[in-house]
């Protein structure tokens, strides 16, 4: 158990590595931050360096600011900190998303950041890596949260959008503005007719078309294109523009969320929708058992969400050493989807 | 059962009246005169009674899912509703989809085919059946399977809608269908026939008119009554009693007693009937149970009237320790007629007539108040509301007809300003339906001394941005957990507001408020400043 303590340990910044002397997605500005993904929760700015993989290093930076000293690390190369040993793998959680394994001396601990094992045309898939010690998230981590195969939620959504069109109405789909939406986006059937995002959305867009991803074409929806999305179209934007007077330009609409929280009615009504689609860029319930089966993991430290039931189950069921990490991620408001705190799925 | 669960998800769906209506209306025009029926049943809120216990179900999905008491807790706490939690926790394991959802019956078939025979059967053979069932459902459909035999169907349609949806296939008024469906709905086609055809009217005396209900009254310190509601003399002013709402029905040698969420008190409350049945005439009277004390010839606490209500059996014992009153203020039928239409002045004068020949202590005439010294003596009078024990006036107007439901503008509730004390959060635990997976059920507390002590809990009164917003507190200030219940630094302080208090042996704090709510977020004070136990207790 000393060395699970040792190698990876919980401080008030955040995640750190004592050994190499780095912290891993810090709340708290410190001296070198190794960073999963671009979501605010984990790529906060003010720190002095980062460390990111590369096909995820233009979106970080599109988050931490123009000016941060970052670099790439390609996914599956090694660097050595201080004498241990990192590589960054894919999570499958959005582009350039990173579980990152950390060995020092014959240990080796992987860092999950968020991830999903689920298919996602818009990032590279989840890789499975071996592993003594795996640090996973625990966002849906109850046996509520099964998810559909994706194929099946894009079928439902753009059947949705399709009985709008006929209908006369505006499709409106919020979705979180940085993975989610791009997701979405590469599931839409653009035949319908016209796709129109929130500038939020647009600004990630442009990473995922660079790195080539298939994002079809999209309009900026504003006042100045409001025409072409009244009584038509779909528009893809956060939920913190629902009830807002730029929403409202667009006339009569429908109004969808898609997230792994829409499992629950409960969820749904709370946020006055005609829609809930079920779909997470999130780990689920056996989703997290099967991926720490996979890595083979003995210890298993669960951060944010519910890690009371996943520790337990892991403790009784699976014959794990659980333990919680009370992490702060997600407990602190976003910057750019303030109101969603909770629904960065 | 494939149209019943659509029609649940598709009225869950939207939050629009008019296509709630239509949804309404459409499933009542393609199903059967039985399905319609029973639709009808579980959307007017009755329920299948007995049929099997919530304690049997859960083990029952426990074995079907695999996972132990403590995780179904566990889910049960975020989800907020049971029914719910199973039909997820059941598909997770059986992963049947939509297509493969089996379950061809209509809803009559289903209910007295699967549902109804389970009643009696053990509690073995009842599991097998309902995990068969289940194991043949998809997710939406295993939830309305699991609200229907739980007795908890809610769907967000209210009474109303379903009433004028019905009015509008049978081509009625709202007002006339309303009254039909007063009381107890027996589901079956020849009844839903008759519903639609206008016979069912003539079936049955015993049923009540649709409650007229009262607006609150809202006004800030600035707005003057006259200007806002015209001259005092227009207006019949009365107390707002605190206790059930009921009519009582007399006619044709039966006398019935239906409270406003229509329940029989018949039972309960057997001392009444038998003074009504004494007397001359027949009328239908709208008023107010009350517990009431003799000795001092005024009106008891609402605690007290529910203590009384809440006995399963009424002993002569309750019966006297607990008294019971009618007060009555309004008459809706004399002699058989129908009087709504008339005006409220007209009726009360009426009703006075009916009571010069009611005599019994237990039928009292709720007073009118005396008008002279227009809305400043009314305004005066509603302030000495407390001491009288009621919860404020009623404003009625004079020349208005008995209105069906809410109406805005001819009757109004003006409550006295409740109680508000500063008190401090202490404990979350997440909410059910609505708020579920958000902590938002909050208890607080109160000074004594040094210490903090609980003093009341409270669900309501935040926005929904400010709820977030706590939420989001409460997780990165958790002290401690046990089970589902978040101890918090105790740091936020919000005013509660509250009707009144009470000695109370069974709460901590030894006092008991009624009604709490949050007023507001007093992010300007710190805990220690928060209202002590002595100042609560000095409202007793
Ligand atoms: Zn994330
Ligand atoms: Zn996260």
């Amino acid at each position: 158990m000393s060395r699970t303590q040792t190698l990876v340990c919980l401080r008030e910044e955040g995640l750190y590595c004592p050994a190499g002397d780095f912290f891993i997605d810090p709340w708290k500005p410190v001296q070198k931050a190794l960073v999963t993904h671009g979501h605010s929760d984990h790529a906060r700015p003010y720190m002095d360096a980062y460390l990111t993989s590369s096909s995820g290093l233009p979106i970080v930076r599109e988050r931490v600011g123009r000016s941060a000293h970052i670099e790439g690390l390609d996914f599956g190369q090694t660097l050595k900190i201080n004498g241990v040993q990192v590589s960054f793998h894919p999570a499958g959680h959005l582009l350039g998303s990173s579980q990152i394994r950390i060995e020092h001396k014959g240990f080796v601990c992987v860092v999950g950041g968020d991830y999903k094992l689920e298919e996602d045309r818009s990032c590279e898939a989840f890789e499975c890596v071996p592993c003594d010690q795996f640090i996973t998230e625990s966002t849906f981590a109850l046996p509520i949260y099964s998810w559909e195969p994706s194929d099946s939620v894009f079928q439902s959504i753009n059947e949705w959008w399709r009985q709008n069109e006929e209908a006369g109405l505006t499709s409106v789909l919020f979705a979180y503005a940085l993975g989610k939406a791009q997701r979405v986006l590469c599931g839409l059937d653009p035949s319908i007719g016209r796709i129109g995002v929130h500038g939020a959305v647009d600004i990630f867009n442009k990473h995922y078309l660079a790195a080539g991803y298939p994002i079809p074409e999209t309009v900026r929806a504003s006042r100045n294109t409001k025409e072409q999305f009244q009584g038509k179209g779909i528009i893809i934007a956060p939920g913190s523009t629902q009830n807002s007077p730029w929403l409202k330009q667009f006339g009569e609409r429908s109004e969808a969320f898609v997230s792994g929280w829409m499992t629950v009615r409960g969820s749904r009504r709370r946020r006055g929708l005609d829609r809930g689609f079920v779909l997470s860029d999130h780990v689920d319930w056996k989703g997290i058992l099967k991926a720490v089966e996979g890595t083979g993991a003995e210890f298993v430290g669960v951060t944010h969400g519910y890690a009371d039931a996943l520790v337990r189950w892991l403790k009784e069921t699976e014959g794990k050493t659980a333990y919680e990490l009370n992490t702060l991620y997600h407990a602190i408001a976003s910057g750019e989807d303030e109101e969603n705190g909770k629904e960065l799925s | 059962m494939r149209a019943f669960t659509n029609l649940y998800f598709e009225l869950d769906r939207t939050n629009k009246t008019k296509s709630k209506l239509r949804i309404l209306r459409d499933y009542f025009l393609s199903v059967s005169d039985e399905d319609a029926a029973w639709a009808l049943f579980f959307l007017m809120g009755q329920r299948l009674k007995r049929l099997v216990k919530t304690s049997d179900l859960k083990r029952w999905a426990s074995d079907s899912c695999g996972f132990p008491d403590w995780m179904i807790a566990d889910c049960y706490d975020h989800v907020g509703d049971l029914a719910e939690t199973l039909a997820l926790l059941v598909k997770a394991k059986t992963k049947v989809s939509h297509l493969e959802s089996k379950v061809e019956a209509g809803l009559s078939d289903f209910v007295s085919s699967a549902l109804l025979p389970l009643r009696g059967l053990g509690s073995e053979v009842q599991g097998e059946r309902i995990q068969s069932l289940w194991n043949r459902m998809d997710c939406a459909m295993g939830f309305v399977l699991n609200k229907l035999i739980t007795g908890g169907f809610r769907v967000g349609v209210s009474k109303t809608l379903v009433i004028k949806a019905l009015a509008e296939i049978a081509e009625v008024d709202p007002a006339v269908m309303a009254h039909q469906l007063m009381g107890n709905w027996e589901p079956s086609g020849a009844n839903y026939r008759a519903l639609l055809s206008g016979d069912a009217s003539k079936q049955e005396t015993g049923k009540p008119y649709p409650f007229c209900l009262a607006y609150p009254l809202e006004i800030k310190k600035e707005e003057r009554l006259d200007l806002l509601l015209g001259a005092a003399s227009d207006w019949q002013i009365e107390p707002k009693w605190d206790g059930i709402r009921a009519q009582m029905i007399h006619r044709e040698q039966e006398c019935i007693l239906w409270s406003r969420g229509e329940q029989l008190l018949n039972e309960q409350i057997p001392e009444l009937a038998s003074v009504v049945l004494e007397s001359e005439g027949a009328f239908v009277l709208d008023g107010e149970v009350l517990a009431w004390d003799f000795e001092s010839d005024v009106v008891r606490s609402f605690s007290d009237l529910q203590m009384r209500l809440g006995r399963k059996k009424v002993t002569a014992e309750i019966q006297e320790s607990v008294p019971i009153i009618f007060m009555a203020y309004d008459l809706l039928e004399e002699g058989g007629v129908d009087v709504r239409s008339l005006s409220t002045f007209e009726r009360r004068k009426r009703l006075e007539r009916l009571f010069a020949s009611l005599e019994s202590p237990l039928f009292r005439l709720s007073p009118t108040l005396e008008l002279v010294g227009g809305w400043d003596a009314i305004a005066a009078e509603r302030l000495k509301s407390r001491e009288k024990r009621v919860e404020g006036l009623m404003l009625k107007h004079g020349e208005s007809a008995y209105g069906v439901g809410r109406k805005k503008g001819t009757w109004w509730k003006w409550k006295v300003e409740p109680y508000t004390v500063d008190a401090v959060l202490v404990y979350a635990q997440q909410g059910h339906g609505r708020r579920a997976g958000v902590f938002s059920d909050y208890t607080f507390s109160i000074w004594k001394g040094d210490t903090l002590v609980p003093f009341c809990k409270a669900y309501s009164g935040l926005s929904d941005v400010e709820m977030k917003s706590v939420d989001r507190w409460i997780r990165s200030n958790t002290v401690s957990r046990h089970g589902p219940v978040r101890v918090v630094q105790p740091d936020l302080v919000f005013e509660i507001a509250f009707e009144s208090v009470q000695e109370s042996s069974r709460h901590k704090s030894g006092i008991a408020v009624r009604f709490p709510r949050i007023h507001r977020w007093r992010k300007d004070k710190p805990a220690k400043d928060a209202d002590t136990l002595d100042s609560v207790r000095a409202l007793l």
